[in-house]
């Protein structure tokens, strides 16, 4: 017995170091690009031809973020990230907005005000968050030039909107059917109507799901590069559609630290998203899996 | 303040018929308790009263007037729900004045009505919290004050206590008993406990898969069960149901049952008419027989069975003894220290509570 | 018997119904009809704009004897097989791992899970810097001494594809991760404790009894993961261009040039036709299943 312990306790310490290891092994290879897309972004170009990838910058310098925000050539012009960045905003923020909204009425109406047929109608919904957007991609482009909102921003904020409702809708409904029925048949026998009961019951109970929503429909759309880069073109472009053409254009010596700085640019919205909101994040990265 | 009518009430989903011809009618004043097992259809039943379910076939009248078509909002009625459903964003106070607010009562009245439900359910020093802040037990109370603040003229209650511990539960049944005393108002008060059922209800509707089995005041629906459901569901333990053969001699009607290892036993003085008694002599019927109708038998005479004592379980005030009676097990309330398992005891039966059943339909035969 | 019902009260039964179906309409327009009207272009013999003809399955004819789309196709098979093996098996370790009560769980799950914070193209553009063989991983390798050390597999054709795949993987182990997390959180734990008592060993509990038990987790996870995999369009576009030639090509990006590039709007509906089937055929079953159980009160 009294031998035995401490080989048990050997045992135990190199279990938690293999899985401490393993763990700080991943954690690395996770930040590693990270880690490159940052420095090379403040090291003079002089010294990434020079060979230096992985180290720290000898000395750090931000022209390559000032050039990727207001100089960095995209092959039509030659305005860097700037406008881009506001067109992307002055999509996403509508577009989140509108989503979110709707998507919360809908989960309302399917969890609390069931009707013959409403669950037909949720599953029909539901199958749009797995749509493959190539499958209407054409129809669209067509809508969109009838109404007059080919390579609009309005028109991707009508995009994007229209499909955002069905992963909104999924949130709030998954979000409403743990909330009892018989929290709306009180209120219902208090005097409240269908709005009422809306907005001063359940709406208030919905914070967390409201910011859930938000986040994902944000990062998703911030993100989005197929809708804009079919429906946009030159100037009227998002961010995403933007970054590529900058990376893509080549005209005399590649400008990698332009690149890492416009990506860092790009990514920098959803990131500080992420860190500030990362758990509301997750919640709606998993409920993608439809029982959350 | 109002009577109820219910005239046959249909209601099914779908195919799935839920309730069938469900009638019952009760005065001004009457606390109606729906009792029957978990799915047997009174929530439904309940909600159809509030406005809540869409009624499938027949009427709703609540102080004879016709609600059917009216909306939850209209009829006038409070409700109070298992999960007390109070609003979980606002304070005690908000819950509380919620239905005035709609209703536009002043803020003035609102404070009054507010204070006075507050004190009559002594929960003033609750009213700035939040449901999450409280106990189950206030919660409770939170949710009646609600009800009783709209002074409606019905009262609806779907299970309000079956969520609190053993010793609560008991607390606030006096509670509710008390504040109709004081209140008056109409109840309609649905629950799964018989005990509940017994103590608070001046009318009983037992259910059983959407169907009233029997309406009537509790001691009625205790003594005279309509058939062999009611009688195992109402009272605990419950009724003790022995196959035997009825006999009539003059004018005495007597059962006789078997008794296991033992000879057969004649239960005699049965209180039935003697026309219905004559059309069953000699047939198989169920005996009914309440765990306390039996005792210690003091001498031979009247109704008496030897039985070989399999189980004694104390409970405190009293044993209950459990024998083979008939090929059934029957249980029997003695007092204390009366009867030791293994042993032998004779017994005798109050045969003025006996009841008897039909052995097919299973109803009570008079 | 309705007529006595009052009209506010009437338009208030219908008021749900009511909000739902600008909805309705919207997704029954966006999604299924335009599914259907791509199918019908897929039926054309529409080019550089629509055409409401008729030509049969032509289109689908010409589509299959084009070898880019074979090459499309193939690359799908390669990429999916192992962006999902790859996926599964180290989200599932990493989220072993991180259930062993360890100490800053909730910094190093933020480190596995931010690439989703990220767009494609921003990861795209990250790895391709990353695998450049001039500049990337393998300078570094050879500078540090190791001369003959080659990866230049983003500039070859036949291992491009491996990039893509690594890149993928990369920005997606968080999410299976989080799953089998959600998953192994919800396993109860006394289970685990009868078992330990019973004398089995970590290892073979989490064989026998804990993963099995991860048999949902594993099917969303995989299901999802399928569906990203198939509709991956901007990681390809950011990282290789579909290059180099047409070496990773996949039915997305096909999709999208047929279309926009090369006017064949025709042959880009087909291809599009035949994404959607596949997408259906491996979601539709899995909502199904997915809802029947919600139903039945799981
Ligand atoms: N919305 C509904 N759709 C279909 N069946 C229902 C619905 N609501 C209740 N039921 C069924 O009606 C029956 C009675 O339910 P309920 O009134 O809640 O029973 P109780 O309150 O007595 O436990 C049950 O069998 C239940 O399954
Ligand atoms: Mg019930």
């Amino acid at each position: 017995m009294a031998t035995k312990a401490p080989s048990h306790q050997r045992q135990q310490l190199l279990g938690r170091a293999i899985i401490y290891g393993g763990l700080l092994f991943m954690a690395a290879f996770y930040l590693m690009p990270l880690w490159v897309m940052i420095t090379t972004s403040v090291k003079h170009l002089d010294e990434i031809y020079a060979g230096s990838f992985i180290g720290l910058p000898k000395q750090i310098t931000f022209e390559a973020w000032q050039t990727a925000w207001s100089e960095a050539c995209n092959g039509t012009a030659c305005r860097g990230l700037k406008p881009y960045f506001i067109n992307s905003l002055l999509m996403t923020i509508p577009a989140v907005l509108l989503s979110t909204g709707i998507g919360a009425i809908n989960g309302y109406v399917i969890t609390k005000w069931r009707f013959p047929g409403s669950n037909v109608i949720f599953g029909l919904l539901l199958f749009g968050c797995f749509l493959p957007f190539q499958a209407v991609i054409l129809p669209m482009a067509q809508t969109l030039g009838m109404l007059g909102l080919a390579g609009t921003i309005p028109g991707l904020v009508l995009v994007h909107t229209v499909y955002g409702i069905a992963f909104t809708t999924l949130f709030f409904r998954n979000y409403f059917i743990s909330i009892p029925d018989e929290l709306v048949k009180a209120a219902q026998i208090d005097g409240a109507g269908f709005i009422r009961i809306f907005v001063s019951i359940i709406l208030p109970t919905a914070l967390p799901i409201i910011v859930v929503s938000c986040i994902w429909q944000f990062t998703q759309i911030w993100n989005d590069f197929l809708f804009g880069a079919s429906f946009t073109a030159g100037e009227n472009a998002p961010i995403t559609v933007a970054l590529n053409n900058i990376v893509n254009v080549s005209m005399g010596r590649k400008q990698y630290n332009v690149d890492m700085a416009a990506a860092m640019i790009a990514a920098l919205p959803t990131l500080i998203v992420y860190v500030v909101a990362g758990r509301y994040f997750v919640r709606g990265l998993t409920a993608g899996a439809v029982k959350g | 303040m109002s009577t109820l009518e219910i005239d046959r009430i249909r209601k099914s989903y779908g195919i799935h018929e839920v309730l069938k011809e469900v009638s019952i009618s009760i005065a001004t004043g009457d606390f109606l308790v729906l009792l029957g097992p978990s799915g047997c259809g009174k929530s439904t039943l309940l909600n159809m009263i509030a406005g809540l379910d869409s009624i499938t076939g027949g009427e709703v009248r609540i102080a004879g007037k016709v609600v059917n078509d009216l909306s939850p909002k209209d009829r006038d009625i409070a409700m109070v729900f298992q999960s007390y459903a109070l609003y979980p964003t606002m304070t005690v106070r908000q819950n509380i004045e919620f239905g005035m607010k709609i209703r536009g009562v002043p803020p003035a009245e609102r404070e009054k009505a507010v204070s006075k439900a507050a004190d009559l359910l002594q929960m003033t020093h609750l009213l700035d919290r939040k449901p999450a802040q409280l106990s189950g037990g206030q919660r409770q109370r939170v949710a009646m004050g609600r009800a009783i603040v709209r002074q409606p003229k019905l009262f609806l209650f779907d299970e309000p206590l079956s969520n609190l511990d053993a010793k609560l539960r008991v607390d606030m049944r006096t509670e509710i008993k008390r504040l109709h005393a004081r209140l008056g108002t109409t109840i309609v008060y649905v629950t799964h406990d018989q005990i509940e059922a017994m103590t608070l209800a001046t009318r009983v509707a037992v259910m059983k898969d959407g169907v009233v089995q029997q309406l009537d005041e509790p001691q009625v629906v205790y003594d005279r069960p309509a058939n062999v459901y009611v009688a195992k569901f109402v009272g605990s333990p419950s009724m003790n149901i022995i196959p035997g053969v009825l006999e009539v001699q003059g004018s005495t009607v007597s059962a006789v049952v078997d008794v296991a290892n033992r000879q057969p036993a004649r239960i005699s003085g049965i209180p039935m008419s003697l026309e219905t008694a004559r059309k069953y002599a000699g047939k198989k019927v169920l005996v009914g027989i309440r765990p306390e109708n039996f005792s210690i038998a003091a001498g031979d005479h009247g109704s008496t069975l030897a039985v070989d004592i399999d189980v004694v379980e104390p409970t405190g005030p009293d044993t209950l003894v459990v024998f083979n009676c008939g090929g059934v097990e029957v249980t029997a309330r003695l007092p204390p220290k009366q009867a030791s398992a293994g042993s032998e005891a004779v017994l005798s039966v109050d045969t003025s509570k006996v009841v008897i059943f039909d052995a097919i339909s299973e109803t009570r035969i008079d | 018997m309705s007529g006595s019902i009052p009209f506010s009260d009437r338009i208030a039964n219908w008021l749900p119904r009511l909000v739902l179906a600008p909805s309705l309409l919207v997704v029954l327009v966006v999604v299924y009809l335009f599914i259907c009207w791509t199918g019908w272009i897929s039926l054309s013999s529409s080019m550089i704009v629509p055409k409401y003809d008729f030509v049969g399955l032509s289109q689908y004819v010409r589509l299959w004897s084009t070898p880019r789309w074979h090459t499309a196709v193939f690359n799908l098979v390669i990429f999916s097989v192992l962006f999902l093996g790859i996926t599964t098996l180290l989200g599932l370790l990493m989220a072993i791992l991180l259930d062993q009560k360890i100490r800053c769980e909730g910094a190093l799950r933020a480190i596995f899970l931010y690439p989703m914070a990220l767009s494609f193209i921003v990861t795209g553009t990250a790895w391709k810097w990353i695998l450049n063989p001039a500049l990337g991983v393998q300078k570094v390798v050879n500078d540090l001494g190791w001369t003959s050390f080659v990866f230049d597999w983003i500039a070859r054709p036949s291992f491009a594809i491996y990039c893509v795949v690594i890149a993928a993987v990369w920005q997606s182990t968080g999410f299976a991760m989080a799953l089998f997390l959600a998953g192994l959180r919800g396993i109860d734990n006394s289970v685990i404790k009868a078992a330990q008592i019973e004398g089995a060993s970590l290892p073979l509990i989490y064989r026998q009894i804990v993963i099995p038990m991860l048999r949902p987790a594993f099917l969303s996870v995989i299901v999802l993961l399928s569906y990203i995999a198939i509709k991956s369009f901007d990681l390809i576009l950011a990282l290789t261009n579909t290059g180099p030639g047409s070496a990773t090509e996949m039915p997305s990006t096909f999709m999208y040039s047929a279309t926009f590039r090369r006017d064949q709007m025709g042959v880009g509906a087909a291809s599009a036709m035949m994404m959607l089937m596949t997408v259906v055929a491996i979601i539709v079953p899995y909502l199904y299943s997915e809802l029947k159980e919600t139903g039945d009160g799981h």
